[in-house]
């Protein structure tokens, strides 16, 4: 299959049109020596059923799909409706681009002013973005925004952080000789006390997470106090569906609010394409990285919609731009503005609330548990620590006979909590799959 | 019939709901026992309050406001509006690849790790490199990815003193905003008369200082840079490493690759090249491959096979570290691969002749109009300046765009590259008939006599659309971000 309309007869008249013999004449000015030789050393090509079979074939393959998913650590399990897959199969959506052209683009750029509303309702700040590639890149971003606006050179990154954020946030900060250093955690979140022994006159920023990578509640108001009185900027990573739930970040001083946006109505997905959330005050507005929507009128006087204040970006801008971000994850910010839609000023909370009630079960049911234990006190939302009798990662390997995918062994990435596994519950787990799990640790004991 | 959409929140009514949640089974304590008081949301997100039929009716005639390829002509330069198979959506919607969890056990995903491995091979062999990581999101992602490896390359090597980048003048704006993240500072090289790189003018610049080139070929002018092999031999004599921007890798396939050119790191665009849609903006997936002296910078983890299973590889000793949480956009790999296995390598070779084939045939055809800053044949795409127009009346890139929204068809881009003034820049790609790009020329032809005859008319176009020519400094002056209630 290659897609091709041209006819043979075509090819010849636009040729004659051209001017030229043939095709390969076109090609004349590549230097003989670069013309690639003989055939690229790829399978041959299939037809369209061989390919759909090859493809079930794949999928076929990977099994996890059919397990009870307790693993979170930045990715979650929510049920996706189907109405989310149905907007997003509509190809008027998918197969167009950046909307540069506003007047056959207020599809997508109605729906991104609609996600830019939604964003800022949940978290309370004033500018959304049009989305960034995920949560760790827009972390990254946000710190190079506050060190551009306080002109300081140092990001404080708390170490209940995800890895894989602090990961990415110190890869970029390299290109801006930003100086990362991690904030120890006490109790299972970011030490207050480290904290302010580590504010210096040179801190851009502090940036938690919250709930934390352990699902933990972290102490923000103080955090927030200390991090105010040193002249920096708050970076809070969300959990945008513990928002459901909790209070949005402006409320204790956060400036910028960044967030891992797959659990409003993307799926898992092996990782991507997931949705970054990137959502800031007013005073950052014009730093902001990536696509922004506005409202304005046409000249007939009606409401539309156009990129806006882009004059920041790398198209205009070249170096001077504020990122070099072009393509984001616009159909992925379409599928939260749908699933929000769906979902509601009610169903959020609802949903955020059957989270926390069942991973609350949860875990009171394994602390009952001989030898298991909850790592921390500290209050959670719907992930939590568990302090196991016999190595996680033998426990996770062990539960996959019984189709259930057990937690995230935290040893992976902090040494120090090698002997704990982190569990995550949605609105997806039934009774009964809670139920097997706790059978499962419980025999393995 | 179509018509302006009012904003979800517009038709919210309290009390309304379209969601459903599965039973509860466990009891529900009042969250303030489970959570400390303080940090409980007391007032609601203003979430709108609707029914299914009103979330469907909402975005399905929302989307009757857009124009996408499965619509009509999309020939935006730069951007390869190709057809997207619709098989390939069907394979990423496979519940055994959308509902795996990224961390789920490696024996439990080695359908997924084996499709990875398989793709990182394949995009290994068009683009002549050794070695491939499919992390980046986008293509200004792979573009970051591989600046940040180029830096790893030379601090490994003790020379941190190199602290430029050369970008020409043709080149998409990522490249110097990727430059500059990447902690670089970038020097601009001018264009000769036949629109590819100065040769003197990279001569004179290209010194110890300088890290590398990042090089579009073909350019965003349509033109393949003859003078290559000269140019990889300036930048590598004084010890800088080439970096290809696969932004116009349609042009290509099977027909000459950028390692063979001499090219050292590279990132491809899937949404472009490969097929894979363009999302209305996103996602996209922007994978990097470098030659084998530069494959232990590369971010982790990579896909690895040891001939029993597949694998992520955390161990990459010189890593530039992490880019990306997880692995990449993992369902845009699935398209793609799907597109390359359909294609096969005859189909890519042919998906490119035919790309520039059509190219050429507008080209050529709208030429009595439109004027060519460099006459030569293109390659995938070309960029014309209607300079003529312009002079005689008064009518500009704008006005002719707008006034193709007219004619039902997506516009070029317009004013890019920034070399050639008021540029029109034109990229058909391989999937549009001959009956389609006589209808686009055509199209341009008779905005072109309209400018003469009638320029009002395209000063106030589009007239067909439902919204008119929208005014964009106005939104910048007092932005309107966002709704709010009562507004």
């Amino acid at each position: 299959m290659n897609y091709l309309p041209n006819t043979p007869k075509d090819r010849e008249e636009m040729l004659k049109t051209i001017g030229v013999k043939s095709i390969e004449e076109l090609f004349s000015d590549i230097p003989p020596a670069l013309r690639f030789k003989g055939d690229m050393k790829l399978p041959a090509a299939l037809s369209e059923s061989e390919v759909a079979k090859l493809m079930r074939e794949l999928a076929a393959k990977n099994t996890a799909q059919d397990f009870a998913t307790f693993i979170g650590a930045g990715a979650y399990d929510h049920y996706v409706p189907a109405v989310v897959r149905h907007v997003l199969g509509r190809s008027e959506f998918y197969t167009a681009y950046t909307p540069y052209q506003p007047e056959v683009s207020q599809a997508v750029l109605q729906s991104i002013f609609e996600y830019q509303t939604m964003i800022c309702e949940l978290t309370g700040m004033d500018a959304a973005n049009a989305s960034m590639y995920d949560g760790a890149s827009a972390a990254a971003e946000s710190v190079t925004i506050a060190s551009g606006l306080t002109r300081r050179k140092t990001a404080l990154v708390s170490r209940s952080v995800h890895p894989e954020t602090r990961g990415v946030t110190e890869t970029y900060a390299k290109g801006h000789d930003i100086t990362v250093k991690e904030v120890p955690f006490e109790n299972g979140v970011t030490s207050v006390k480290e904290l302010e022994k580590m504010l210096s006159g040179d801190v851009a920023c502090v940036v938690i997470q919250q709930p934390n990578f352990f699902g933990n509640i972290e102490p923000v108001d103080e955090i927030s106090s200390k991090v105010q009185a040193a002249g920096a900027t708050l970076i809070v990573q969300v959990n945008p569906m513990s928002l459901g739930v909790l209070r949005p970040p402006a409320e204790y001083g956060a400036e910028i609010v960044v967030g891992e946006g797959q659990v409003f109505g993307n799926p898992m997905a092996f990782g991507g394409p997931f949705l970054g959330i990137l959502a800031v005050k007013n005073k950052y507005l014009r730093r902001m990285p990536g696509r922004l929507v506005g409202e304005t009128t046409d000249n007939r006087g009606q409401r539309g919609f156009v990129l806006t204040l882009q004059t920041r970006e790398q198209h205009i801008r070249r170096e001077r731009a504020t990122s070099n971000i072009c393509s984001n994850e616009a159909l992925n910010a379409l599928a939260a503005t749908v699933y929000l839609s769906w979902l509601g000023k009610e169903g959020i909370k609802e949903l955020a609330e059957h989270c926390v009630a069942k991973a609350h079960y949860l875990a009171d049911a394994i602390s009952g548990l001989k030898g298991y234990e909850l790592a921390w006190k500290t209050p959670f939302f719907n992930e939590f620590a568990v302090k196991c009798p016999v190595d996680p990662e033998k426990i996770v390997k062990s539960l996959v006979e019984k189709k259930i995918l057990a937690g995230y062994p935290l040893g992976r990435t902090y040494p120090e909590l090698k002997d704990h596994l982190l569990i995550a519950v949605t609105e997806k787990r039934t009774k009964k799959e809670m139920d097997d799990l706790l059978a499962g640790l419980e025999g393995l004991a | 019939m179509r018509r302006l959409e009012p904003l979800i929140f517009e038709i919210s009514k309290p009390g309304r709901k379209a969601y459903s949640l599965p039973a509860l089974e466990v009891e529900k304590k009042p969250m303030s026992e489970y959570l400390p008081a303080g940090e409980l949301r007391t007032t609601p997100a203003e979430l709108p309050e609707v029914s299914e039929v009103d979330v469907v009716r909402h975005f399905t005639r929302l989307s009757q406001l857009n124009h996408g390829v499965d619509i009509g002509f999309y020939p935006l330069g730069s951007c390869t509006m190709k057809y997207n198979p619709k098989i390939n959506e069907e394979a990423a919607n496979l519940p055994g690849f959308t509902d795996i969890h990224p961390y789920a056990p490696e024996e439990t995903v080695q359908g997924a790790l084996q499709l990875m491995y398989e793709l990182q091979e394949y995009l290994a062999e068009i683009a002549g490199m050794d070695k491939v990581s499919l992390q980046p999101a986008a293509g200004a992602h792979g573009e970051l990815t591989g600046i940040h490896i180029i830096r790893a390359y030379h601090k490994s090597r003790n020379e941190a003193a190199r602290t430029k980048i050369l970008i020409p003048d043709s080149a998409h704006g990522t490249n110097p905003a990727s430059g500059v993240l990447a902690g670089f500072q970038t020097v601009q090289i001018p264009s000769d008369s036949r629109g590819g790189v100065d040769i003197e003018a990279l001569e004179k610049v290209m010194d110890e200082t300088v890290a590398g080139l990042m090089l579009t070929n073909p350019n965003t002018l349509g033109l393949f840079d003859e003078n290559i092999e000269k140019i990889q031999e300036i930048v590598h004599k004084k010890g800088g490493l080439l970096y290809y921007d696969g932004a116009n890798a349609n042009a290509i396939m099977g027909i000459a690759r950028p390692g063979d050119m001499g090219f050292d790191v590279l990132h491809f665009n899937l949404h472009k090249t490969f097929s894979t849609p363009h999302g209305g903006g996103g996602p996209g997936s922007g994978p990097v491959a470098v030659k084998k002296e530069l494959a232990q910078f590369l971010p982790v983890p990579v896909v690895e096979f040891d001939g029993q299973k597949y694998y992520l590889n955390y161990d990459v000793p010189n890593t530039v570290g992490r880019m990306k949480s997880f692995y990449g956009n993992f369902l845009v790999m699935v398209k793609a691969y799907a597109y390359i296995r359909s294609l096969g390598p005859d189909g890519l070779r042919e998906a490119s002749q035919d790309a520039v084939l059509n190219a050429n045939y507008i080209l050529r055809r709208i030429l009595e109009y439109y004027d060519l800053p460099y006459d030569r044949h293109c390659k995938h795409e070309f960029v014309v300046s209607p300079q003529r127009i312009k002079k005689e009346t008064g009518c500009h890139t704008m006005d002719i765009s707008k006034r193709l929204l007219d004619y039902g068809v997506h516009p070029p881009t317009n004013y890019f590259p920034l070399i050639v003034d008021e540029a029109i820049m034109v990229e058909p790609t391989e999937t549009e008939s001959k009956e389609t790009l006589d209808y686009f020329a055509d199209a341009l032809i008779a905005i072109a006599k309209e400018a003469y005859s009638n320029p009002e008319m395209l000063h106030k176009a589009p007239h067909t659309t439902v919204v008119g020519r929208l005014d964009e400094a106005g939104a910048a002056k007092n932005p309107r971000i966002r709704w709010q209630k009562g507004m």
